[in-house]
C-alpha cells in the first residue's frame, strides 16, 4: 500500500509545473483573462503537446492512455497556475462523453474545443431535472452555465427525446444557437447561456449508453475540478505564507504573530488533507471501486469548503493588500467561489452521501 | 499510489477476520454501572487474549513478542477491529506510544524487559510528563533525580496522567542536570509505579470520572538502567514519544468515531422532530454527511501518513495536522450528535431514559479534553506554523 505518486506519477507533476511556470505564470493568466473568451489558443495547443488533452483516454482513441491518477495529478498543476480558458471544458468535461475516435482526434491534438451543455433554469444537478428536449434531429430549450461556450466547436448537450436521455453534438455555428456570455465571478472561466430553437443535432448516445456517458463524464469532470481545487489552494497557501514571511509590522515578520500563523496551519491543514480526499478519489475512480461516487463527493464537498476558506484567510493575512485588484489571491479566491457550485454545490453532494450513508445503514 | 493490499496482507486479513468473528466479544462499553476498573479489566482480558492468538503488536518487532509485520498490516489489523466491532486493547499507551520509544531508544535489555508485557498487558503503563506548571512547555520540567550510585533518586508531581490508576509503570520525564538549558537537561526514565515513594491521586475530571491521576515521587529510587536514551538527552526522547502520540492515536481512534457515527446514524430512525423521523430532516442530512465527509478525510490523512511513516521510518511534524483535525472534528460531531439527541442525549449514565446508557453526554463532555491532550490545539498550529511553513517561532 503506498498514498504517494509514483515516481512516474511525480515525474509527470513536475514536469507539468515547470511548463505552466513557463508557459502560463500569473502575468499570462491576467493578460489571457482580460481577452473577450479568456482563451489563449496558442497555450491550448503546447498544453495539448504536452499529451494533456488526451492524458486518459485510451491510445487507440487517439490519447495518452493514463489514468484517473494522473489526470488528477496534471489538473493539480493546472488549477495551481490557474490556467485560463476552454482547457478544463474541453477535456474534463466534454471529451468523457465522446468515445468515438473521429470526435476525439481533434480534441487529443488541441485542435478543437468542445464543452457540455447540462444544466438548466434552475441549476439542479440531478439530470433527471433537465427538460431540453429532443425531437427529429433537433434541440429546443435553454442551458445555464456551459463554460467556455463562446470558444467551443461544438457543443455537448444533454437533453430528452420523448423522456429517453440523450447526448447530442451541436455545431458552433448550427442555425438557431444563441450564445449569451454571463458575467461570473470567476474570470478565468467564462459562462454562458446557451439556448436551441429547433437546432439541428447530431445524436452521440442514448438510453442506457447516455446516462453511462454522462456519469462517466460528471464523475472525470468532479475529479478535475477537484484536483485543480487543490492546486489552487495550495498555490493559495504559498503566497500567503511567503507573504507572511516578507511584510513586517512592529518590526516583526507577521507570521511570527501567532493570530497569522495559526491562519496560516488551518490552511495547510485544509489543502493537505483535501489532497488526500482528491488522490484517494482519483483511485477509486481509477479501479472503479463501489465508492468511487461517494469519494467524489467527499473530495467536492471538503475541497469546496477548504478552498474557500483558505481564500478568506489568505486574503485576511495580506491586510490591504489582499483587496487589492493587483493581489493574485482574489483571483483564486473567485475560481474557489465558481468552482463551489460547479458539478454541484455543498448541498447537493451532502444529500448524494446522506442518501449513500444515512439510508444505506 | 496503490492501495492495494499484497497477497500476504490479504491472507493476514482474512486469517484475522476469521480469528475476529470467532472471538471478539461484545462492545465494552460504559453503563450497567460497572465502574472504571471493572470495565479495564474486561479489556485487559480482551487484550492478553488478542496476544495470545498472536495479534497484539502487529508491527512490533517478533523478537519481543510482536508479529514483525509492516505498519499497514497494523492498520489492517485496526480496520478489522473496527469491523468486527471489537473493543480496543486496555493498554493504550504502553501500545501506541511508549512501546514505540522503546523500541526506537531502548538497550536490548530494555526492549526484553518492557516489550513482551505491554503487549500482553501483564504491565500497564501511563505517561508522566506534564506537571502544574509544565504543560504547553513541557520542557519546564521541574521534577527531579539525582544520581546516587547505580541509583537515580527520583522527587516530584505529575499531573494529568490517563491509566495513572491503573498503571503498573510510569514513562518518567525528569531534569537531570538543573544547570543546563531547558531543553538540555531533561532525562526520559522508566519507574516502577510499585516503588516505594510513589502516590497516585486520582483527579476527577470534567465528566465526573476519574480517568486521570497525579503522581507524587518521593525519594524514588530508579535504577540507572532504567534510563531510556541517555541522561540529560530526554528531550529527544520525549519528542520521539511526542510524534508518535500525534501520529498514531489516529489510527485506532478512527475506528471509535466511525462507530460512533454509524451509531447515530441507527438513532436518527427512532428520534423523531416535526413529525418524523429524524434521519428524513434534510437539516440532520445534510449534518450526517458533513460529518461522513470529514471523518473520511480523517481517515484518508492517517492512510497517508502511515504510507509516508513506512518509507520514511519516523512520524514528523505533519502529524499535527491528525491531532488538529480528531480532536476537532470529534468536538464537532458530538456537537451534531446533542442536536439530534435532544434532551435524551443530555441524560447521565445511570439515568432512566439515557440513550446507550449516557454515551452521549459523557462523549460530548470528554471532547472538550481532545483540544487539550496530547498537546494543545494551538501548540499543534505553532508546529505546523514553524516546523512546516517555516514561519518564525512566535515566542
Ligand atoms: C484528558 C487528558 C489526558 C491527559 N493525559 C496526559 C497523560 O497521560 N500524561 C501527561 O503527561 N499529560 C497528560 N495530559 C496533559 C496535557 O498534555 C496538558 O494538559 C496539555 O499539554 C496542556 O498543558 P496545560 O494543561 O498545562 O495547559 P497550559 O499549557 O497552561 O495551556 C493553557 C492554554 O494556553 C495555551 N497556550 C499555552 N502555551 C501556548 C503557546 N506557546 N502558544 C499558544 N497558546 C499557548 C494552550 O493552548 C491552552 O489553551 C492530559 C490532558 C488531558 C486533558
Amino acid at each position: 500500500m503506498h498514498f504517494e505518486l509514483s515516481e512516474t506519477q511525480q515525474l509527470l507533476a513536475k514536469t507539468a509545473r515547470q511548463f505552466l511556470t513557463n508557459e502560463c505564470p500569473i502575468a499570462e493568466v491576467r493578460r489571457i483573462m482580460e481577452t473577450p473568451t479568456a482563451h489563449d489558443a496558442a497555450l491550448h495547443r503546447k498544453m495539448a503537446d504536452q499529451g494533456w488533452a488526451g492524458i486518459a483516454i485510451p491510445e487507440e482513441q487517439g490519447g495518452m492512455g493514463l489514468g484517473m491518477i494522473e489526470l488528477a495529478a496534471t489538473f493539480e498543476q493546472m488549477g495551481r497556475a490557474l490556467v485560463p480558458g476552454a482547457f478544463f471544458a474541453t477535456v474534463a468535461l466534454a471529451a468523457p462523453l465522446l468515445d468515438d475516435p473521429a470526435h476525439l482526434g481533434p480534441i487529443c491534438e488541441g485542435m478543437q474545443l468542445a464543452t457540455a451543455a447540462l444544466i438548466e433554469a434552475d441549476a439542479d444537478w440531478d439530470p433527471a431535472s433537465w427538460s431540453t428536449a429532443a425531437s427529429n434531429g433537433t434541440l429546443t430549450g435553454a442551458k445555464m452555465f456551459v463554460p467556455d461556450a463562446a470558444e467551443a466547436a461544438f457543443i455537448l448537450v444533454a437533453a430528452r427525446d420523448h423522456g429517453v436521455p440523450g447526448i447530442y453534438r451541436v455545431a458552433k455555428d448550427a442555425p438557431g444557437l444563441t450564445v449569451t456570455a454571463l458575467k461570473s465571478l470567476d474570470l478565468t472561466r467564462r459562462l454562458y447561456e446557451v439556448r436551441f430553437d429547433n437546432t439541428p443535432a447530431e445524436t452521440i448516445a442514448t438510453g442506457g449508453a447516455a446516462e453511462q456517458a454522462l456519469k462517466k463524464a460528471l464523475r472525470i469532470a468532479t475529479l478535475a475540478l477537484t484536483a485543480e481545487m487543490a492546486g489552487g489552494m495550495a498555490r493559495v497557501l504559498d503566497i500567503t505564507v511567503e507573504y507572511a514571511k516578507a511584510r513586517k509590522q512592529f518590526d516583526t515578520p507577521i507570521g511570527k504573530f501567532q493570530a497569522v500563523q495559526h491562519m496560516c496551519a488551518d490552511m495547510y491543514l485544509w489543502s493537505e488533507s483535501t489532497k488526500a480526499a482528491v488522490y484517494y478519489a482519483a483511485y477509486a475512480l481509477d479501479k472503479d471501486l463501489p465508492e468511487a461516487a461517494s469519494a467524489l463527493s467527499v473530495a467536492k464537498v471538503y475541497a469546496a469548503d477548504a478552498y474557500r476558506e483558505i481564500g478568506n484567510r489568505g486574503i485576511q493575512v495580506h491586510g490591504g493588500m489582499g483587496f487589492t485588484w493587483e493581489n493574485d489571491v482574489h483571483l483564486y479566491y473567485r475560481r474557489a467561489k465558481v468552482s463551489e457550485t460547479m458539478l454541484g454545490d455543498n448541498v447537493y453532494h451532502r444529500e448524494l452521501l446522506a442518501r449513500a450513508v444515512v439510508d444505506r445503514l | 499510489m496503490d492501495l492495494t493490499l499484497s497477497a500476504e496482507q490479504i491472507a493476514f486479513r482474512d486469517e484475522l477476520r476469521q480469528w475476529l468473528a470467532a472471538n471478539a466479544p461484545a462492545p465494552i462499553t460504559r453503563g450497567g454501572n460497572e465502574s472504571l476498573a471493572q470495565r479495564f479489566e474486561k479489556l485487559r482480558g480482551w487484550q492478553r487474549q488478542l496476544h495470545d492468538a498472536g495479534w497484539a503488536g502487529v508491527a512490533w518487532p517478533k523478537a519481543y513478542g510482536g508479529r514483525g509485520a509492516s505498519l499497514i498490516e497494523q492498520v489492517i489489523f485496526l480496520e478489522e477491529m473496527a469491523r468486527a466491532q471489537a473493543p480496543p486493547m486496555a493498554n493504550t499507551l504502553g501500545l501506541g506510544l511508549i512501546g514505540p520509544t522503546i523500541i526506537h531508544f531502548g538497550t536490548e535489555e530494555q526492549k526484553r524487559r518492557f516489550l513482551p508485557k505491554i503487549l500482553s498487558a501483564e504491565e500497564i503503563w501511563c505517561q508522566g510528563f506534564s506537571e502544574p506548571n509544565a504543560g504547553s512547555d513541557v520542557a519546564s520540567i521541574r521534577s527531579e533525580a539525582r544520581l546516587d550510585g547505580d541509583h537515580f533518586i527520583v522527587n516530584g508531581h505529575k499531573v494529568w496522567n490517563s491509566y495513572g490508576w491503573v498503571a503498573d509503570w510510569c514513562a518518567l520525564v525528569v531534569r537531570t542536570d538543573p544547570a543546563a538549558a531547558k531543553h538540555k537537561g531533561l532525562t526520559y526514565i522508566l519507574v516502577d509505579m510499585k516503588s516505594p515513594g510513589v502516590e497516585v491521586r486520582p483527579i476527577r475530571q470534567i465528566s465526573g470520572e476519574s480517568e486521570f491521576a497525579e503522581l507524587y515521587f518521593k525519594d524514588v529510587r530508579v535504577p540507572v538502567a532504567n534510563v531510556l536514551g541517555k541522561v540529560n538527552q530526554g528531550w529527544e526522547v520525549a519528542l520521539g514519544t511526542l510524534m508518535h502520540e500525534r501520529a498514531t492515536l489516529g489510527a485506532s481512534i478512527t475506528i471509535l468515531y466511525r462507530r460512533s457515527f454509524d451509531r447515530l446514524v441507527e438513532l436518527t430512525r427512532a428520534v423523531r422532530r416535526n413529525g418524523r423521523a429524524v434521519c428524513e430532516d434534510p437539516i440532520v442530512r445534510q449534518k450526517l454527511a458533513q460529518a461522513y465527509t470529514e471523518l473520511e478525510v480523517f481517515r484518508l490523512n492517517q492512510m497517508r501518513a502511515v504510507s509516508r511513516v513506512s518509507s520514511t521510518g519516523v512520524p514528523g511534524p505533519e502529524g499535527s495536522i491528525l491531532k488538529i483535525f480528531w480532536s476537532e472534528f470529534n468536538q464537532r460531531f458530538q456537537q451534531t450528535a446533542q442536536e439530534i439527541l435532544g434532551p435524551y442525549g443530555m441524560l447521565e449514565e445511570g439515568s432512566p431514559h439515557a440513550i446507550d446508557d449516557g454515551a452521549w453526554s459523557y462523549g460530548f463532555l470528554r471532547t472538550r479534553g481532545n483540544t487539550i491532550e496530547a498537546g494543545t490545539s494551538e501548540i499543534q498550529r505553532n508546529i505546523i506554523g514553524h516546523f512546516v511553513l517555516g514561519l518564525p517561532k512566535s515566542y
